[in-house]
This record gives C-alpha cells, structure tokens and sequence, in this order.
C-alpha cells in the first residue's frame, strides 16, 4: 500500500515538473550589456567594449560590464528570436537581423535608425594569393580558368560565403549586360573550380592558408588581411578585383530585451559610440573599412579605393536570399547532381 | 530452495533491499523525459509546419537524399568495419600481455575524450593532400580527405571505442578452458575461433556495431573538416540540417532530423533483435 502511494506521487511529481520546465525570468541588471556578435568580430570587440565601458564611466559615473557571445551570424540570430537576451546585435548581414524583427523583437525600422543603414563599417569581397600570385590571378575572370582552384565557404551556412558568392554574381551580371542566365553560368563556373567548401569564412581560411589547398581564397577583406598578418611577410598576397560588393555587417539594438531589462540608453550609447573616431580607427586596425570620412582618409593606403555595388543591386537581402540561397535556388541548381 | 535460481527483476509491489524505489521511479520518469523524450517529441512535432507534402518535400530533394544516403552508407561501412578491426584489437589487448599494453589500452578511449572537432582537424591535415599520409596516397591517386572515403576515416576513428569497449568484458569473461576443450576434442584453430569464440561475441560485436553505426550517422563535429562538403557528393545529412537552419527553415530541418532518427531506430531495432537471437542461441 505505502508503495503504491509513493509510485503514485513519484509519477505526480515527474509530471509536474514537466510542466515546470522553462526556466525563469532573469531579474533586471543594467550595470551589464550583452553583444551576440558573429564569428570573425572577436578582435574588433574586445578592444570596442573596453573603449565603451571607458566612456560610459566618465560620461554616467557608472561601471558597465559588457558581455560577448560569438558563433555564427545566423546561429546568433536564432539564439536571439529562442530567448538569448542580447541587448545589441552586430552581424555579418541585414538578412539576420531582419528574420529578428520579423519575430517582432526588434522594430521593423531598425535599419534606418542609425547612421549608414545601419552599418558603422563596412568590408568588401577580395581575393587572397599565394605570395608573388604564382598563377597570376588578377580579376573575376581568371577564377573560371581550368587550372584555377578557388577556396570559399558554403554560401548556405557562411554570411561571408554569400557576401564573395554575390560580389561574383554582380560582376558577371554587369559584365553580361544583366544577362541574368550568362552570370549565373559564370558564378557556377566559379564553384566548379571549388575543391573544398568549408562550412565557415574562418575554417575556409584555415583550408587555404594551413591545409595549402587551392590557388585563391574568396572572402572577407578584413580576413585577408589578418591572414596576411598572422602567416608573415611574403607567404600571401591580397588581389582587389575590378568590382565587387560592399559587404555591410549591420548593428541593431534588440527593442523586447532593452525595454525588458531597462538597458535602453545604454545599448543606444554603445551602438552610437561605433561611429565615433575612435572605434572607427579601432575598425579599421582590424581590417575594416572605416565610415568616418578623417578616418579613412588616415588608412587610405590600406583601403585602396574600389569599385563597389552593395546589396540594393539584387533588390535587397530578402530578395537576393529567396532566389540564390533558399532550398531550389539558384546555388542548389550549381550542385545538382548529375 | 530456489536461492541460486537468478531472481526476475523486482516489481513494484515485492520489497526490494534497495530503498527509495518510489523516489526512484520518479527520478527516472523525469530525467528521461527532460533529456530524451521532450526534445524527441518537439522534433517529432516540428515538421509539419508545410503539411505531408513539404515534409517529403524537403526529405525527397535530391541533395538531401544523397546526403542521407552518404551519411548512412559511411556509417555502415565504417561501422561494419569497426566490427572487425575492434575484435582484433580487443582480442590483442585481451588475451596477450606485452609491454605498455595498459597504455594502448587507453588510447582506445581517446576518440571518446577528444571533442570532435579536434579529431577531424586532425584527421584533416594527417590526409590532405600535403599531409603526411595524403601526401603519400596522392601519388597513388588515392584522394581521402575532402571525398566520400574522408567521411568514412572520420566515423572510422569515431566509432572504434564503441566496438572495443563491447567485446571486451565478454572477452574477459569467456572462460579460455571452452576454447582448451574444443581443441582437445580435435578441432582447428580457426574452427575452434568460428565455431566457439565467435557465436560467444556475436551479441556483444552486433551492440558494439549498432552504437557505433548510430554515432557515425549523426557525427558533425569531426566529419565536417574532412569531408570536402560538396552538395550531392560529400555533403552529410547533419549539414544539411545546418544549412536549413540557416535560412530559418525549422519545419524542414527537423524532417531530415526525423527521418534521421527513423532509418537510425530502424537499424537500432534491427540489430537488437539479431542479438536476442545471437544470445538465445549461442553463448558458453
């Protein structure tokens, strides 16, 4: 009987507390800011957040914590809509940040509430090279050349990897006149040459550089250019083709989570302070190209002026994302199997 | 009387010398349904989002069925060879004594301590083609890492502790004096190996096989470095979950996640009932 009535009550007790399951609720803390950034920002906050809790000190008198979680941009964004209570975004691409708002988090707004859509600095798409470019890659077109291999990341699970695969789709389209078929045969005359396609910008990096695969690296500008600092002088070589995209890796404030918490001002206050003179130079010592007009006047010689069309060219990132990377789009048409 | 006789598991209402059972229950109830029932069930529930039709639309699109079909097909294979070269193992670490013999025997459980990316970084650079054994199969023209065959060294090197780790005890225990028998009742080595030993490990080898077959088809970790991950050719299914996640697309990810979990419960299933019926028959 006794042990009928505790199987009773250990089987109440496991049902109930299944439905006691999700966590509670975090009590307010605004002495600290979280930043769910993506993979390749790591440098670039570290020194950014102590810049700002400097400034929040002398500004408010009040210590400030800021915490960083790093993964990739679009594993960021799901966090965030699944209850990770980041105060601030800053990732690789708007089309993240708009499936954000889409779940009503963030005001569908958002990207024209700070200066340059949102975007305190940008990077563009460039081609790395072996040292003294032994096979003389120059443009676009010699990344189609049978004895050309070409390391990328896979445009489905990478935001720079869809940044480099529509800096390749906006050259050849311009080439061709707009011919929407001749460039897409171009860009799946690039992937042909693709040996290897790494599921991160990072891991593409480290195939090319370590691993020694391939003959040209399409990526990031800023990882480019940490490559070439972190492998030495002379081992590679960096190749800014005629044209190619402005990539724009925006910032947001995540309106749910500030108002929740109260950390409103101070997640505005650390946006805002991005654009000034100071973490733009911390920017741009990291590979990024700067906003501030003084700024990159001083790292002219590190950015060489290029020829960039931005992401308005393919009717913004919904469109540009429904028809090449969705499930049936255009990169799964490059890898059919035959 | 019956004293020696194995006694069948307590139930409920017996007294058990063990205290707690009430409590226990409970515990058990609600740790698997915490860490293995809900999250199978939120799985279960996630697909239909697009009705029947997007639920096999997004399993029977052509990148994602070669992908299961490779992740499917490696595990197996490496599985299935896993069974062999474990039982060899095993047996060496078993039955003979040698110097450092204690040391390799740790190092079997090494793929089990070493996170997975790690392994596959490693495995990687050790078969690229400038690595030091790619460089060597290169010229041979033997590509292994970023191809199919990259894959199946990857669950190669996953699933050995799993195989090991089974036929291990039940090589310990099998009593050396059955296999003294058979051969002073005149037969051969290898009949004596096929005939006695082997009917004994065939329940452990078919678990050992299983285990390692179910965490070669889900493995991402180590794979995802060495497998080249072209679409329709050395695309695994765990990528292609990752890669609809990406576009936000959770109804068609957990379909590939469930239909994962059903070709795996289907093996899983399978090989139990081959061990029943190994253990019901052979066995010492």
């Amino acid at each position: 009987m006794t042990h009928a009535l505790s199987r009773r009550g250990a089987l109440a007790t496991g049902g109930s507390a299944l439905l006691a399951l999700p966590g509670t609720a975090r009590a307010a803390d605004p002495t600290s800011l979280l930043n769910a950034s993506y993979d390749a920002t790591r440098e670039l906050y570290k020194g950014f957040d102590a810049l700002f809790a400097a400034d929040w000190k002398r500004r408010t008198g009040r210590e400030v914590r800021i915490n960083q979680s790093f993964d990739g941009s679009g594993k960021q964004a799901r966090a965030v809509v699944d209850g990770l209570e980041a105060d601030v975004v800053t990732l690789a691409l708007a089309y993240d940040i708009d499936s954000i708002a889409a779940r009503g988090l963030i005001a569908h707004n958002w990207q024209s509430r700070l200066p340059f859509n949102s975007t305190p600095f940008t990077s563009t798409i460039v081609f790395l090279v072996r040292g003294k470019n032994p096979k003389r890659i120059h443009d676009w077109l010699d990344l189609v050349r049978a004895d050309v291999k070409v390391i990328t990341a896979n445009p489905k699970t990478s935001g720079g990897a869809r940044w480099a695969y529509l800096a390749a789709l906006g050259f050849a389209t311009h080439r061709n006149g707009g011919d929407a078929r001749k460039a897409l045969g171009f860009v799946r005359g690039i992937y042909a040459n693709v040996p290897v396609l790494d599921t991160g910008a990072r891991g593409a990096t480290t195939t090319f550089v370590q691993r020694g695969l391939g003959d040209v690296l399409l990526g990031w500008e800023s990882e480019a250019l940490l490559a070439i600092k972190a492998a030495g002088p002379g081992r590679l070589e960096i190749v800014r083709p005629s044209i190619s995209i402005a990539a724009e890796p925006p910032a947001s404030v995540v309106d749910k989570v500030v108002d929740k918490r109260g950390s409103r001002a101070m997640a505005e206050a650390y946006l805002r302070l991005l654009y000034s003179d100071a973490a733009q130079d911390l920017a741009a010592r990291q590979g990024y190209r700067p906003r501030a007009r003084a700024v990159a006047a001083r790292y002219a010689a590190k950015f060489p002026p290029m020829n960039l069309f931005t992401i308005a060219e393919f009717g913004g990132w919904k469109a540009a994302q429904a028809r090449n990377f969705a499930d049936g789009g255009a990169f799964d048409k490059i890898y059919r199997p035959r | 009387m019956a004293a020696f006789a194995p006694s069948p598991p307590a139930s409920w209402r017996e007294s058990s010398p063990l205290p707690g059972f009430g409590l226990a229950l409970g515990f058990t109830v609600l740790y698997l349904s915490a860490i293995i029932l809900l999250p199978l069930a939120a799985l279960v529930t996630r697909p239909w989002q697009h009705g029947v039709g997007g639920f096999l639309g997004a399993i029977f699109a052509p990148t994602t069925l070669e992908a299961l079909r490779l992740s499917f097909a490696a595990a197996a294979a490496a599985a299935a060879a896993n069974v062999g070269l474990g039982l060899l193992i095993a047996w060496v670490l078993q039955r003979y004594d040698f110097p450092f013999r204690r040391v390799l025997d740790a190092l079997v459980d090494l793929p089990f301590a070493l996170p997975t990316a790690v392994a596959g970084i490693a495995l990687a650079t050790l078969y690229g083609p400038r690595g030091w054994i790619g460089g060597l199969l290169e010229p041979l023209g033997i590509k292994v890492a970023y191809t199919p065959l990259g894959v199946f060294v990857a669950l190669l090197a996953v699933g050995l502790p799993f195989v090991v780790r089974s036929v291990q005890p039940v090589l310990a225990d099998l009593d050396a004096a059955y296999e003294e028998a058979a051969r002073t009742l005149g037969a051969g080595a290898l009949q004596t190996f096929v005939r006695v030993v082997l009917p004994a490990l065939g329940p452990a080898l078919t678990t050992g096989f299983a285990l390692a077959f179910a965490r070669g088809a889900g493995e991402y970790g180590s794979v995802i470095f060495i497998a080249g991950n072209m679409p329709g050719v050395s695309e695994i299914a765990p990528l292609v979950i990752v890669g609809k996640l990406e576009q936000y697309d959770y109804s068609g990810a957990a379909a590939v996640g469930v239909a994962m979990l059903t070709v795996s419960l289907a093996v899983l299933i399978a090989t139990n009932t081959v061990q029943t019926r190994l253990s019901r028959r052979g066995g010492p």
